[in-house]
């Protein structure tokens, strides 16, 4: 109670909030609003938003953008977050090892991560998606793939500056297993930044998996947003609700996480408890 | 000497500097009046939080605006008011009328220009004089502050300065224009007390010369006892007692300030304690290099190497406390860190119950980790901001096999053995002051029940009347729980108080060691007396003491 108290103390956070779990909400009840199939031809194509039953108009196949965007969300959020779990756990492992133990460790595990990180990231994904065969599985590992230098190098920099404060070295004296200091006393005073580069990352994916589905690499048995932009991209001024729609479900998703990720981070670090 | 003049130099007539809404009171200072004239050195003193700087800073119109600002009263600089003065007169104020040189030169030089840039730019601000005259008088002042071989030091970057000599060239970069009134806030505190001795008597001499009127902001009595002409102790954002330093440092009429010197560490060593034949620990020969640089491969550059513990040789007796004293890079920390293992020394032995310890690895040290525990310096860095009280003392019986409710009775006991509340047990590190935090990690170094306690430097980052109580509590569970501590401190006056007998270290190596009273009364290195002779205020004794 004490947290959610602290949390709702940032406005915009609580804004973040509700908006997330409204998309939460449409991507839970997707199947209860919309039964059908989002890919089948519910009727007259390129009706517009409110016309022959259609919510948010039709394209030009004749499919409902409403249900594309519902059961699109789910599709949205499921890759957002599972990428996002697989990056972040390797990023924190790879990261903390390096960050920890220094010397050829680190060098090792650094020169790999700049491997990576030199090939441009949604390049890399296409490439990834495009070897892979074009799925759920495939786009997940791709995002993962490239999100997770990212966090290797933040968590490396946070283990290598707390690895020589005084309350490590305290740890050591009493005889703590490194394990222990690593799990229990460096992670938990990293947690915010992680927690911050996570929500962006979350974002992130969500956006590369928009990008993916816009040029036709996503899942071809599940409706996406960024499908969805794609399907009507040639149609863009004679039915400008086929993109928009979708666009926009994205663009507050996105915002929503980000927002949700710095009030996390102002309400989890104790020293900016006291922050007016 | 000087403070029956007519019109004074600066004249601070009740002035109240506000803080913003929420702070922990109105204003930083309040009803602040003082005067200060030519040739005299006014010595602000006060602890932490005393608001001392601020009143420094509120003559230089350097105060954090807008959420610090002065709320009412008057600075009167030679009968011109400053709150009120334009930026543009300011401007020409600073640096010209007024200076003032800082307490850490590192972080006040920019690191990308050269020292006779910097002073250039102080010159040419405020003066219209060529190039040529500029660089003379350059080389002038780098002189004048005594700083070897000028036209050398006007292209070095102030990396390549020790930071004694970085203060000098401070000093001369704000003695540039020849200011009425020099303000110095804290500028020996960051320095070696063979450095701080020098530059005292720079400041004193230059003051002198130039008729200059020094508003010298400090902590340290002994400091004010070496420089001061009149004294103004500070607490709580208002000025207690005002007055000339043998007044104040000798017949203190106010009770804080009578508290304040009554907590200084004499100089004169405490009675000494028999002592037990029963060796604790013993070190031999103990070696520890540091190198760097060097690259890859034996590419770049050539490594350097820092002999950091050189062949030391120190024995700790049952129940003493065996002080490490020596200056910055003298090794002394180096020596505390091999010692508890946290560092490997790459030879020599360090002997305990019969026990080498130097070439144990991780777990054979496991069962004498909780024998040797170690207090550390810094009480704001030294516990885990993320966890509670209680936690970071029970980890340690934890980490050892004790039950959870059994470690955390432990560290119950533990609290109240080092004066805390009950509560504090579940209470985060940062809602403690640095004197509570400080109990808290001896608290947390108690609770394995240790037999040898190192002390780093345990209460150098405290104010000096909570640097007392840590210390007396110190004493306490020494001799309460039968301990052996081995104390290191860069202060003689509580190595005086504190140790029973002494070693001094210099670059690595152990130059001397002694019973404390036999190493004050006759030393025999000659680098021990140079460390005896500048302790500021040595010859002042106050007579509380």
């Amino acid at each position: 109670m004490a947290f959610l108290k602290l949390y709702c103390r940032n406005r915009s956070a609580v804004l973040g909030l509700i908006i997330l779990i409204a998309v939460l909400v449409l991507a839970a009840t997707a199947s209860i609003f919309f039964p059908d199939d989002p890919f089948r031809l519910a009727g007259k194509p390129m009706s517009p938003p409110g016309e022959n039953g259609y919510l948010l108009g039709s394209d030009t196949l004749g499919r409902d953008v409403a249900a594309g965007i519902a059961h699109g969300a789910r599709t949205s959020l499921l890759i957002g977050g599972l990428a996002t779990t697989v990056a972040v756990l390797l990023g924190v492992v790879l990261g903390g090892f390096a960050g920890y133990f220094g010397g050829w460790i680190d060098d090792l595990l650094m020169r790999v991560t700049e491997m990576f990180q030199t090939i441009p990231s949604f390049i890399f994904a296409i490439l990834i998606v495009a070897i892979m065969k074009p799925s759920i599985n495939s786009i997940v590992i791709a995002i993962a793939v490239v999100s997770w230098p990212a966090v290797a190098r933040l968590v490396r920099g946070e283990f290598m500056s707390m690895r020589n404060r005084e309350f490590v070295q305290a740890c050591h004296i009493v005889g703590m297993s490194d394990w222990r200091i690593m799990l229990r006393e460096i992670l938990p005073n990293c947690l915010s930044p992680i927690i911050v580069a996570g929500s962006l990352m979350v974002a992130t994916a969500i956006l590369i998996e928009s990008g993916l589905s816009f040029l036709g690499l996503g899942d071809p048995n599940i409706i996406s947003w960024g499908f969805q932009i794609g399907a009507g991209r040639t149609v863009l001024r004679s039915a400008w609700w086929v993109c928009t729609f979708p666009g926009v479900a994205i663009l507050l998703t996105v915002l929503a996480i980000n927002l949700v990720g710095e009030g996390l981070n102002d309400a989890l670090n104790p020293r900016l408890r006291n922050r007016t | 000497m000087s403070s029956e003049m007519p019109t004074p130099l600066l004249d601070i007539r009740d002035l109240h500097v506000s803080l913003p809404r929420g702070a922990e009171r109105p204003y930083a200072v309040e009803k602040v009046d003082y005067t200060l004239g030519n040739n005299e050195i006014l010595c602000l003193v006060g602890e932490s939080g005393s608001g001392k700087s601020i009143t420094a800073r509120a003559v230089m119109g350097l105060l954090p605006a807008p959420h610090v600002a002065v709320a009412s009263g008057q600075i009167l600089f030679n009968g011109e008011d400053l709150t009120t003065a334009e930026p543009r007169r300011m401007r020409e104020i600073r640096g010209g009328e007024i200076s003032m040189i800082f307490q850490e030169p590192m972080t006040a030089l920019n690191p990308v220009m050269t020292i006779g840039k910097q002073i250039d730019e102080v010159i040419r601000f405020h003066a219209k004089l060529s190039r040529r005259q500029r660089r003379d008088r350059a080389l002038e002042l780098i002189d004048s502050v005594h700083l070897p071989d000028p036209s050398r030091i006007i292209k070095a970057y102030p990396h390549e300065l020790s930071g004694g000599q970085r203060q000098r060239a401070m000093i001369a970069m704000a003695l540039a224009m020849e200011p009425k009134i020099l303000i110095a806030d804290e500028p020996t505190t960051a320095l070696d007390v063979t450095t701080q001795a020098q530059i005292l008597k720079l400041i004193k001499e230059l003051q002198r010369d130039h008729d200059t009127g020094v508003l010298f902001i400090t902590h340290d009595f002994g400091v004010v006892a070496d420089i001061a002409d009149r004294v103004a102790v500070m607490q709580q954002g208002e000025i207690v007692e005002i007055g000339s330093a043998d007044d104040v440092l000798n017949r203190p009429t106010h009770a804080y300030t009578q508290r304040l010197i009554k907590a200084v560490p004499s100089l004169k060593p405490r009675a000494a304690r028999p002592l037990s034949s029963e060796l604790e620990l013993d070190v031999r020969g103990l070696s520890k290099t540091y190198r760097s640089g060097g690259g890859w491969f034996g590419l770049g550059g050539a490594a350097k190497v820092v002999r950091a513990a050189d062949e030391v040789d120190v024995v700790l007796h049952h129940g003493e406390t065996l002080g490490i004293v020596g200056e910055s890079g003298s090794g002394k920390s180096t020596l505390a860190r091999c010692i508890v293992r946290l560092i490997d020394a790459e030879q020599g032995e360090i002997i305990y119950k019969g026990t080498d310890l130097r070439p144990l690895n991780r777990a054979q040290m496991r069962p004498y980790r909780s024998k040797i525990q170690m207090v550390f310096q810094d009480p704001f860095a030294s516990l885990n901001p993320r966890s509670k009280v209680g936690r970071i003392i029970a980890d340690g019986p934890m980490v050892l096999g004790a039950s959870s409710e059994d470690a955390e009775k432990r560290a119950r006991e533990m609290l109240d053995l080092v004066g805390l509340d009950e509560q504090a047990f579940n209470r985060y590190p940062h809602e403690f002051s640095g004197g509570q935090r400080q109990r808290i990690g001896i608290a947390r170094a108690l609770a394995l029940e240790p037999e040898i306690l190192v002390a780093d430097e345990p209460v150098s980052a405290l104010d000096v009347s909570i640097q007392a109580q840590v210390l007396q509590l110190l004493a306490d569970i020494r001799d309460r729980l039968q301990l052996s501590m081995i104390f290191i401190t860069h202060d003689l006056r509580v190595a005086a108080q504190v140790c029973d007998r002494i070693s001094v270290m210099r670059l690595g190596k152990v130059v001397e060691q002694g019973p404390t009273a036999d190493l004050f009364a006759n030393a025999s290195h000659p680098y021990t007396r140079e460390l005896i002779n500048a302790v500021p205020g040595k010859d002042w004794i106050p007579d509380s003491n």
